[in-house]
């Protein structure tokens, strides 16, 4: 289990901002909490409280969080292949506990040869304890965000926390024409109607990214055929 | 202020499984389906595209001093945090470096 303490640690702060962030926007804390278990996944919980503070229509909110989590589709890809073996329900488990810092841990960590058993019960393991550290500090967070002042600019953490979750995933040229398209375009469409900028500048991103790395598989193909 | 309504209530629930949905799509897929190509490469891009266009206007448009259009000191800070993120591949460090970068941006420059 001390494999996962940098992780679990690195979650605290990002976990107390989510509860406080909640507290700031007028959320009931029942309501906060509920939020933190059924979603469970701190950017698009952020993401949607804010949207929810600006009464915000219920499908653009829906939407943005299915925009904003996304990437688990590509962890769950990542993943299939260890659980392959795992009964139905024990799948939707190890999917609901599904994270970033979850995944990080776990591609590290997963040895090729253990059975699948053991993979399962390790991963099982250190995800309920990083569950469990994650729910622990957004209710604290709930409680003490109307003791945080305002002039510490706390709210910084939370881009602070995307930054440094993106930067590992900017592998290619591809990548990082995705992440400066979509960053740019966020920018400029924050005035968009519905709060729709973010959605509209993801898919942009995508659509860069895609279209270059399609680009970049074709030449090197063709300077392989040529060689 | 958000109230605490049924809407509030199902808006959750509904973001809670769309995201089940994503996080259980290719573990509890039957071995064999096919995802077609396409939507194999753009999910590679949704990370990279999606974290980056939180952040900018995060950065740029908090707390935005009176008389200036972007937050200059933030952006400085996040510059700083992102060399630091790509260096150190850590989000404890990040964030601490992030934040120490800004308190020592605005007290240097907006409270005297």
């Amino acid at each position: 289990m001390r494999d996962q303490l940098p992780a679990v640690v690195s979650l605290l702060p990002f976990g107390m901002i989510t509860g406080a962030a909640s507290t700031a926007a007028g959320m009931d804390p029942w309501l906060a909490m509920g939020m933190s278990i059924i979603v469970y996944a701190g950017a698009s919980q952020l993401a949607a409280i804010a949207l929810m503070a600006q009464h915000t229509p219920v499908a653009i909110v829906v939407l943005t969080v299915l925009v904003v989590n996304l990437r688990m589709t590509m962890y769950s890809a990542a993943l299939a292949a260890n659980f392959r073996e795992a009964p139905v329900m024990r799948k939707w488990l190890i999917s609901y506990l599904l994270t970033d810092h979850g995944f990080a841990l776990i591609m590290a960590k997963f040895k090729p040869g253990s059975t699948a058993l053991h993979r399962d019960m390790y991963y099982l393991g250190a995800a309920s304890i990083m569950w469990l550290s994650w729910q622990m500090m957004v209710a604290i967070g709930i409680f003490a965000g109307t003791l945080v002042p305002v002039t510490l600019s706390l709210d910084f953490a939370i881009p602070l926390v995307f930054l440094a979750l993106v930067m590992p995933a900017l592998q290619s040229r591809a990548h990082w024409s995705a992440a400066i398209i979509a960053a740019s375009a966020a920018a400029f469409t924050t005035a968009m109607p519905l709060k729709l900028g973010l959605i509209t500048a993801a898919l942009i991103g995508v659509a860069v990214g895609s279209w270059l790395d399609a680009r970049d598989e074709r030449i090197k193909r063709a300077s392989r055929a040529a060689a | 202020m958000i109230a605490s309504d049924w809407v509030a209530w199902a808006t959750v629930i509904a973001a809670g499984l769309v995201t089940l949905a994503a996080r259980a799509s290719f573990i509890v897929m039957p071995p064999g389906t096919r995802v077609p190509a396409w939507l194999q490469r753009a999910l590679k891009f949704v990370a990279a595209a999606v974290l980056p266009a939180l952040v900018l206007p995060e950065v740029l448009f908090r707390e935005v001093p009176t008389g200036d259009s972007v937050n200059i000191l933030r952006l400085i800070a996040a510059l700083l945090a992102m060399a630091v993120a790509w260096k150190t591949r850590n989000i404890l460090v990040t964030l601490c470096v992030g934040m120490a970068a800004l308190w020592l941006l605005q007290w240097q420059f907006l409270i005297r």
